[in-house]
């Protein structure tokens, strides 16, 4: 996959893949041409937001409006955190958008703190080629008298580095690993202050909806899942890569239409980044949107999915999936240390066909009994894996990989 | 009232379940689990404090 490469859906006015920012980052003067740092009334935003119906984009979906809300009720000081992580191993939209618009992300972030009345900006990052960016970008502003100062913090990359409570313990000049809620850190994050920890995406639809109103907002998208996303579309598809895209088309229109169609068949899809576990080739046919991904079995997640040829045996990959998820446990809990451990040892067994007959039922068992359970949600992702394969095992399709071409 | 697990701090000694099996159960894995959300049902109140006061790791906190 071209990590830097973003187009848009055929035929649709851009919001966030502008200009030439799908193949070179932006420079100054062209995101101020497109209205970037352009002053944004942040009285009635939240509102806005709500309106808009703006979710988060890292990964859970939740109503950004909530979240900002509780942070700027919360006493002050405060703190926002641009989230540019990226753990999920099969997403690069955030990446793609740090380092070709990295100012639309210090912008979102900048109005951000305006609206919360926060007097401590971070932004969060992993990947390298983010951290010059995003220094770069930086350092060519000029200065913004009354705004706040933005740094960054660097981690070393690893999956539970992006879960918001491992976030601000790293600032905290803690481990980057999860910690139990309550609190949660618009309660008490950064320097125990209420803290919104926000995906650099999220950020910056928010000053999209700040510029240009809920109700055009709304003009794309449908009206429970209003908008453009930007997903990663990668595995099986003739070019993989980062798109803006609407809600409210099949999964494999988006496919189709964006990424060129299959290129190797389909033997089932990885969807969520690799949170909402594994689907068979009928999810195609779902349409994305929160409501119906999650009707099918699956879900948006971070928007990141990964279609299997029909080649890729999905015992072996489901076996892969699950040994990485006892490798990447962050091993602070009991119950996620021994859940996935047991899933992976389970998974391992089918791929081997020596599955016991009692296994399904364990991970059927599982994908619902392990939810919640862990002191973040990374066990979640484990647990889905097990639900999902346990329930697509079952149906005679996920066993028929369709060839295409 | 509610009930929160720390599942960092819990070891699975079990003590919750013992003292307040309306509100905690000990999983297949050997950890505790919360039932019903931690919403203590009326009249288990005390129970659940002596579950939280009980628990070696500290691992339960309530709110409410
Ligand atoms: C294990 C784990 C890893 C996560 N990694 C990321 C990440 O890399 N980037 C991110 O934005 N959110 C990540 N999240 C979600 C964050 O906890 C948090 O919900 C998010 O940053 C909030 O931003 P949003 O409301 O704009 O989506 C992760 C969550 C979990 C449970
Ligand atoms: S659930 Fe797993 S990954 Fe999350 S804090 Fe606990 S041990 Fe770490």
């Amino acid at each position: 996959m071209t990590e830097h490469f973003a187009d848009v859906y055929p035929g649709l006015t851009p919001r966030f893949v502008i200009g030439e920012s799908g193949s070179r980052p932006l420079s100054l003067q062209e995101e101020i041409a497109a209205g970037t740092y352009a002053p944004v009334v942040t009285g009635g935003l939240i509102d806005q937001l709500e309106q808009a119906g703006l979710r988060g984009r890292g990964g859970s979906g939740f109503p950004a409006h909530r979240k900002w809300r509780a942070v700027r009720d919360g006493g002050a000081p405060r703190v926002v955190v641009a989230n540019g992580e990226e753990g999920e191993p099969s997403s690069f939209k955030d990446r793609w958008l740090l380092t070709n618009r990295p100012h639309a992300v210090i912008d979102g972030l900048l109005l951000a703190a305006a609206v919360v009345g926060a007097d401590r900006a971070v932004i969060y990052l992993s990947h390298p080629e983010t951290v010059s960016s995003v220094q770069r970008a930086l350092e060519e502003l000029p200065p913004r008298p009354g705004s706040v100062a933005v740094e960054i913090h660097v981690v070393e990359h690893r999956y539970v580095a992006g879960e918001e409570t491992a976030v601000c313990r790293s600032i905290n000049g803690g481990l980057a690993l999860p910690l139990s809620k309550p609190p949660r850190p618009f309660e008490s994050g950064v320097d125990g202050r209420p803290t919104l920890v926000s995906n650099v995406e999220t950020l910056v639809q928010a000053a999209w909806i700040g510029r240009n109103g809920a109700d055009t907002y709304r003009e794309l998208g449908t009206s429970a899942s209003p908008g453009t996303m930007l997903v990663t579309l990668g595995g099986s598809c003739r070019r993989p890569g980062v798109y803006e895209v609407p809600y409210g088309l099949t999964l494999g229109h988006l496919i189709e239409d964006c990424a060129g169609g299959l290129s190797n068949g389909i033997g089932g899809v990885l969807a969520g980044g690799w949170f909402m576990g594994v689907a068979d080739a009928s999810l195609l046919e779902a349409t994305w949107c929160y409501d119906a991904m999650r009707a099918a079995g699956s879900g948006i997640g971070c928007g990141a999915v990964t279609v299997l040829g029909c080649d890729e045996r999905i015992e072996d990959v489901v076996a892969r999936l699950a040994r990485w998820y006892v490798e990447e446990s962050a091993q602070q809990c009991g119950v996620c240390v021994k859940g996935t451990a047991a899933i992976a040892d389970t998974l391992e067994l089918f791929s081997q066909g020596s599955a016991e007959p009692d296994a399904l039922a364990n991970l059927a068992r599982w994908g619902t009994a392990l939810q919640g359970r862990g002191a973040c949600a990374f066990l979640d992702g484990a647990a889905n894996l097990a639900g999902t394969f346990s329930r697509i095992i079952t149906s005679d399709r996920a066993t028929q990989p369709i060839a295409v071409n | 009232m509610k009930v929160f697990l720390d599942p960092i701090k819990c070891s699975g000694y079990g003590a919750c379940a013992d003292i307040c099996p309306s509100l905690f159960v000990i999983d297949e894995f050997g950890f505790a689990q919360l039932l019903n959300g931690g919403v203590v049902a009326a009249g288990d109140e005390d129970s659940a404090r002596n579950a939280a006061a009980g628990c070696a790791e500290n691992a339960i906190g309530i709110e409410g």
